[in-house]
């Protein structure tokens, strides 16, 4: 499935601008092969992400001022939030893992906000960019708790709660969403992106019936302002759920 | 002709992949009108459980996510 | 397979498919990704997080002396008001002895001025009253001598002779009755 070439030309016959080509990986230097070190818009947008966030808590804070000017303050702030959901979450020992916590935030916020930026490319609306993430969440997690609490880490999938008669059904489904989530968790972020892009792009494409193109202009201008509530809310649910799991690592078989 | 069928197979699939969203917005709508009604009961203890709020929202989300990959995978995949 | 993905795709609009299901991309993003979040972490951990750590725990110890410090100055504050409060009392306390003091002594005067007042009023009285009698009886016996004098000088001139012992009798005798 899916091997199509990006450079697979077709007739146009539907929309006059297609919402999937602003998903296209194109290599920065001309070229049309794209190799593992081929330096594409995918690090363009990956390289501005980084300049931000240095920008935010490196520059903004090179002061260290006990009053703080205003970048140092949102700066405090994203530390401030992002640390008390590790430690309220994952409880003390999580603290720990805070700055990989604070990196994934961090990386997937300012992707996706600069994904918001028109004609840009938005990198974590790609399943393989949200997929390494997850996954190295998931493998992190599990070899975690293998390291931490041994063998006993299994003891997560064996509800002692429960009736004796139904844990084994229950050990099964718990194994069975314990594989799930870095599916669901890297499809909800790439899928939450992509979907709002394409909206809106569908929605931009309607611009070209002269009739319609002033209520086109709203209802962009609206899913637009959406999209900037769906990139927060997504960085948050992507960290905090990143948190969930840690629990199960750091905290030990309850749950 | 019977690639057409097969591309009419596709269209109406990915058509009927879309309902599974519906599922979504009625769970997220769920979670977050019992969120209110009980924070409107006991609004002090509202804040401590928005984490609980958006991880809930997102488990929801992305059963209906799912089923909108299913119709991108059919329009522009299979 | 291809072929057909293609077809559809070529149906579909621009051809261009799902870019995020190309895997030819995916070691591009894949290395890419990894290059910057190490990137990202070593900014963090190396300079960003102990900077703002460090920032915060400054601003925490800042503003729990300027507590402390504020907590001494009201603990002073409310020292100082307890004497000063202290003071006052011992002072009205004072004062008030002072007036009870001052309020006896001109009692005490005051009483005694009376008394001698009192004293020179009586005697004055008493005087007064003397003399009073004196005039009183004084006068009477006057009264008495014009009567008797009056009468003899009546009967004398009515050509009676009187007799002085009489008249002065019957003169008596009127006046008591």
């Amino acid at each position: 499935m899916g091997a199509n070439r990006v450079t697979t030309e077709g007739e146009s016959s539907g929309f006059a601008i297609h919402p999937m080509d602003q998903f296209v990986i194109k290599p920065l230097f001309g070229g049309t092969e794209v190799y593992w070190y081929t330096v594409t818009n995918v690090t363009l947008w990956m390289a501005i992400a980084v300049l931000c966030i240095a920008g935010l808590l490196v520059l903004g804070t090179r002061r260290r001022a006990i009053i703080p000017s205003r970048t140092q303050s949102v700066a405090e702030m994203i530390y401030g939030f992002i640390y008390n959901m590790v430690e309220e979450v994952t409880g003390h020992d999580g603290v720990k893992y805070f700055p990989y916590v604070m990196t994934l935030f961090l990386f997937i916020l300012f992707a996706n906000l600069l994904g918001l930026v028109p004609t840009s490319f938005t990198t974590t609306s790609h399943v393989a960019v949200t997929v390494t993430l997850a996954l190295m969440v998931f493998l992190g997690v599990t070899i975690l708790g293998f390291i931490r609490n041994g063998i006993g880490f299994l003891s997560m999938f064996w509800v002692s709660s429960a009736p004796l008669a139904v844990r084994p059904i229950l050990a099964v489904i718990e194994v069975i969403s314990y594989f799930v989530r870095p599916v669901s968790h890297s499809i909800r972020l790439a899928g939450n992106l992509m979907a709002g892009h394409a909206v809106i792009k569908v929605i931009a494409g309607f611009a070209s019936l002269a009739v319609v193109s002033p209520v086109v202009v709203g209802a962009v201008a609206a899913i637009y302002g959406l999209e900037l509530l769906v990139a927060v809310v997504q960085a948050y649910v992507f960290t905090i759920l990143t948190c969930v799991y840690l629990r199960d690592a750091v905290g030990g078989a309850h749950h | 002709m019977e690639g057409d069928i097969a591309e009419m197979g596709k269209f109406i699939g990915a058509g009927l992949a879309t309902i599974g969203l519906g599922g979504a917005g009625i769970g997220v709508g769920h979670i977050a009108g019992n969120f209110l009604s009980g924070a409107l009961r006991n609004p002090s203890a509202a804040p401590g459980q928005m984490a609980n709020l958006f991880v809930g929202i997102a488990f929801a989300e992305a059963l209906g996510i799912f089923s909108f990959l299913i119709a991108l995978l059919l329009m522009f995949a299979v | 397979m291809a072929t057909e993905a293609t077809k559809a795709a070529g149906q579909g609009g621009e051809a261009v498919g799902m870019p995020q299901l190309d895997f030819s991309t995916w070691p591009n993003q894949i290395f890419w990704l990894l290059v910057t979040l190490v990137v990202i972490y070593l900014l963090l951990t190396r300079i960003a997080l102990p900077r703002i750590g460090a920032v915060l725990a400054d601003r925490k110890g800042a503003i729990t002396n300027d507590l402390a410090a504020a907590e001494e100055l009201k603990q002073k504050a409310l020292k100082a008001e307890k004497a000063y409060n202290e003071a006052l009392a011992q002072a009205r306390a004072d004062a008030a002895k002072i007036v009870a003091e001052a309020r006896a002594g001109i009692q005490k005067d005051l009483d005694a001025a009376l008394a001698k007042a009192d004293a020179q009023i009586a005697a004055k009285s008493a005087e007064s009253e003397g003399r009073i009698t004196e005039i009183r009886d004084g006068a009477l016996a006057a009264v008495t001598e014009v009567a008797k004098d009056t009468a003899r000088e009546i009967v004398a001139a009515l050509g009676g002779k009187a007799d002085a012992r009489s008249v002065a009798a019957a003169v008596t005798a009127r006046l008591k009755g």
